[in-house]
């Protein structure tokens, strides 16, 4: 089985060129804002696009298109194109490609931070309160065909996500959030018991035990010569994670960029300590956490509650061999803290946003289906094939939905413990969740956060000096690379900035051509004064 | 305010030279003869150069490493090697920081290098045919037991000879430690039995689209292979190969039982794992 092998992100050329075009909107095509008619008419014949990603399962593409023939069963006149990505990053750059030649898909999942650069493009996603407040056609709406829930049966936490300057573009599809997947057989044969809630100091700690080696340069804790006691798979929510907990600046609402702050530079000095010593690595620079936690070379494999089903001896996916598997016991925890009594987790998750048409019948109907995923039927089952938490407390306290969680371990597929484990983590601790203001350049700030710790993971691995010197220039090299300096950022925000003065040569060439001009036209005077004599 | 007067002036300038343009249209067409002629001229020079560097072809530049140097190397350490393009398989640009990166797979005479995300412009990209010969400074990395180089820069090497790796036939050491000495580089295998793999449906099958059958045409594809009783897992990268070429078509046709033969570069994730160009059905 092969979990996935590291590929790169590839984006045409035309994208970035596209990107350039959507912020300035010219040569976009535009559409009018939408305004929602009074009655589907379900005499017409609609045919709608449905970009969907799944986490290279094929239990969640079959959910997919069963979602889309119950769908179509109950709006026979509707056809669902479906569309498969396994990559956000991919469904972003394809959106943004056909932002600016209105060939957009009409429903999309999405990340609410791509929301907020799709919205630099004039009505290109629909506001969504309108449609979830109408009494026919929205939230539990009475002309609905199918049992949908109502507004307050959405999980308040997860909907507040998909708000951007006070109005919804997008619903939540599925919610997930980090966990940290533990061998606990490993902690505890260093001597250790796990605590009830990790800490940054107990995983360091560990960590650095764990990197004993005997005589034969075999590591002590496993017996092999490859170990990394803690792996890491997003960069950017460990960074951001970090920072929320500390209480350090990451960014204001309205986009002020605050991430490059002495506490970041104090969490990069301890990352740089266990890089230094091997004990520490991420998944950009190793490889997924899950190939290592379970051949036994890792003992804090942190990945997203959505990777769970790959974590663990009986983990029912798996990308290595049978014979590199080791038996240990794995527990599940929420990611480390800094103040147990206070913990904080991102929220993160598809969310389902609805593309603009000329059509508002078209836009309707694509609204129908994308409400239709929030339907029991949908969440209930995706959110099986992962640590995924339904977005409902419709499905959430449904009997069908407790009955599965209460059925944890009773087999090592649909009820696999771990993975039962992850969403239950989330579910206990949605309080406690939090996610980063959206704003269009978000999307480069979160990875301009995963960017520092790769950065100083790779230069420690490479001996290069990490001193002050080193994180003003790194600093200064991420702001720069991901725009984020004052005038980018700025300029992102599509803000109108004070220039200064002209410099000289500027005001030199603008004074020839005014007087150039000047000449012309009194040439043309002179002219048109000697024909009428 | 600025910004109006300086639009205003600009357009006024580039109306008074588009009348001028067009009487100027002959001479723009003699200057373009003489830049074709002259970039005729230098790309037959350029020929010539080819030819005669080819002679020291197996030397490395001063402070090049010889692909033994290549392996001796740490992992995260610096190398810098010279060699020459076999495969492209994909040029992008990062949305978010506009940087351009590529990811070719090339070889010397001595051995093979994967090289994962290269600073390349797209305009480079396009001149890197195969058998092109470059020089690339990067760090040695390991992902997943694949040895690569990352975070590289490159340059043309002026004058070098071109070279294309036979494919070398590594059939009999499929499932030995010894293959992993032929890591990243042109092979091929022979005899081998399309095994069966089961669909999310439970349908045997040849291939799936992405490694569970999650995915669509256009993916990955992924099929099992056989020999001596041990089953081994083919790619076609989709971005090497995508589903216009004749091997991505070639295997999509494949039926459970077909003997083959198979070339591909030798990659490696969590063991062989070789990414497939070319896949011929034995008679």
């Amino acid at each position: 089985m092969r979990h996935g092998w590291k590929k790169a992100g590839i984006l045409a050329a035309a994208a970035a060129a596209s990107l350039g075009l959507l912020t300035g909107c010219h040569g976009s095509r535009q559409t009018a804002g939408f305004s929602a008619p009074e009655k589907f008419d379900e005499s017409r014949e609609y045919e709608i696009v449905f970009w969907a990603k799944n986490d290279t399962n094929k239990t969640q593409t079959d959910i997919y298109k069963k979602a889309i023939e119950d769908f179509q069963k109950l709006y026979p006149n509707i056809t669902v194109n479906l569309k498969l990505y396994t990559d956000y990053g991919d469904i972003y750059n394809d959106v943004i490609t056909n932002l600016s030649t209105g060939t957009t898909p009409n429903v999309c999942i999405t990340y609410p931070d791509h929301i907020a650069t799709y919205l630099t493009g004039n009505n290109t996603v629909v506001p969504l309160d309108g449609l979830m407040a109408d009494e026919r056609y929205g939230l539990g709406g009475s002309s609905l065909n199918f049992d949908s829930p109502s507004l307050e049966e959405m999980i308040p936490q997860f909907l507040e996500e998909c708000s951007l300057n006070g109005q919804y573009y997008a619903l939540p599809f599925m919610r997930s959030t980090e966990a940290c997947y533990v061998n606990k057989t490993y902690v505890e044969a260093l001597g250790y018991t796990l605590p009830e809630t990790l800490t940054w100091d107990f995983i360091w700690e560990v960590s650095e035990a764990a990197m004993e080696q005997d005589a034969e340069g075999n590591f002590k804790v496993n017996g092999q010569n490859v170990l990394i006691p803690f792996l890491y798979k997003s960069t950017d929510n460990m960074m951001i994670q970090m920072l929320r907990q500390k209480g350090a600046g990451y960014s204001t609402e309205e986009g002020e960029i605050q991430i490059f702050n002495d506490t970041t530079k104090e969490l990069l000095y301890t990352i740089a300590e266990h890089a230094e010593s091997r004990a520490f690595s991420t998944f950009k620079i190793s490889s997924y956490p899950a190939n290592f936690l379970n051949a036994g070379q890792c003992l804090f494999a942190i990945d997203s509650t959505a990777g769970a089903t790959w974590m663990g001896t009986d983990a029912p996916l798996l990308d290595i061999s049978e014979e590199s598997l080791v038996e240990f016991d794995t527990e599940v925890k929420m990611i480390p803290q800094f103040d147990p009594e206070h913990p904080q987790m991102i929220s993160q998750g598809p969310s389902v946003c609805v593309f603009n048409k000329e059509d508002p019948q078209e836009v309707l109907a694509s609204w129908l289906f994308a409400q239709y995923l929030l339907t029991n039927e949908v969440q209930i089952a995706y959110s099986q094939t992962e640590g995924y938490l339904p977005v409902t407390a419709k499905a959430q306290d449904s009997a069908e939905y407790q009955d599965y969680l209460s059925r944890a371990g009773e087999d090592n597929d649909l009820h696999y413990e771990v993975k039962i484990q992850a969403s239950r983590l989330l579910l206990d601790h949605i309080e406690d969740t939090f996610t980063t203001p959206v704003f269009n350049g978000s999307t480069s700030l979160r990875n301009a956060a995963g960017q520092l710790i790769e950065e100083v993971t790779k230069s420690e691995r490479r001996k290069q000096t990490v001193d002050e010197t080193y994180m003003e220039t790194l600093f200064q090299d991420v702001a720069a690379l991901y725009h984020l300096d004052e005038a980018g950022l700025a300029k992102a925000q599509g803000e109108k900035q004070d220039l200064g003065p002209l410099p000289g040569t500027a005001v030199i060439l603008l004074a020839s051509l005014g007087a150039a001009w000047a000449l012309i036209l009194l040439a043309l005077i002179w002219q048109r004064a000697r024909k009428r004599r | 305010m600025k910004k109006s007067v300086a639009l205003f002036l600009t357009l006024s300038l580039t109306l008074a030279f588009s009348g001028s343009v067009l009487a100027e249209e002959d001479t723009e067409a003699t200057t373009e003869a003489v830049t074709e002629a002259v970039t005729e001229a230098a790309s037959e020079e350029t020929t010539e150069g080819t030819s005669e560097a080819a002679k020291s072809a197996e030397e490395k530049s001063e402070g090049v490493m010889t692909y033994a140097e290549y392996m001796d190397a740490e992992l995260d350490t610096e190398v810098v090697i010279e060699t020459y393009v076999q495969a492209k398989q994909s040029w992008w640009t990062d949305s978010e920081t506009g940087k351009e990166q590529a990811t070719f797979y090339t070889q010397d005479r001595d051995g093979a290098y994967f090289v994962y995300n290269l600073e390349c412009s797209e305009e480079d990209y396009e001149k890197m045919v195969p058998g092109t010969k470059i020089k690339v400074t990067g760090y040695k990395a390991e992902w997943s037991g694949e040895v690569e180089i990352m975070d590289g820069t490159f340059e043309f090497v002026e004058g070098g000879d071109e070279y294309i790796a036979p494919a070398v036939d590594v059939t009999e050491l499929l499932g030995t430690d010894e293959l992993l000495d032929y890591q990243n580089q042109h092979v091929e295998f022979k005899g081998l039995t399309v095994e069966a793999q089961q669909d999310a449906e439970g349908n045997e099958v040849a291939f799936l689209y992405n490694y569970d059958g999650s995915g669509t045409d256009g993916d990955d594809l992924y099929f099992n292979v056989s020999l001596n009783g041990e089953t081994y897992t083919f790619t076609v990268e989709s971005y090497l190969c995508d589903n216009t070429t004749d091997v991505y078509n070639a295997v999509e046709e494949l039926q459970v039982g077909d003997v083959i033969d198979a070339e591909g570069f030798l990659y490696w994730y969590e063991g062989v794992n070789p990414h497939i160009t070319s896949v011929t059905v034995a008679e």
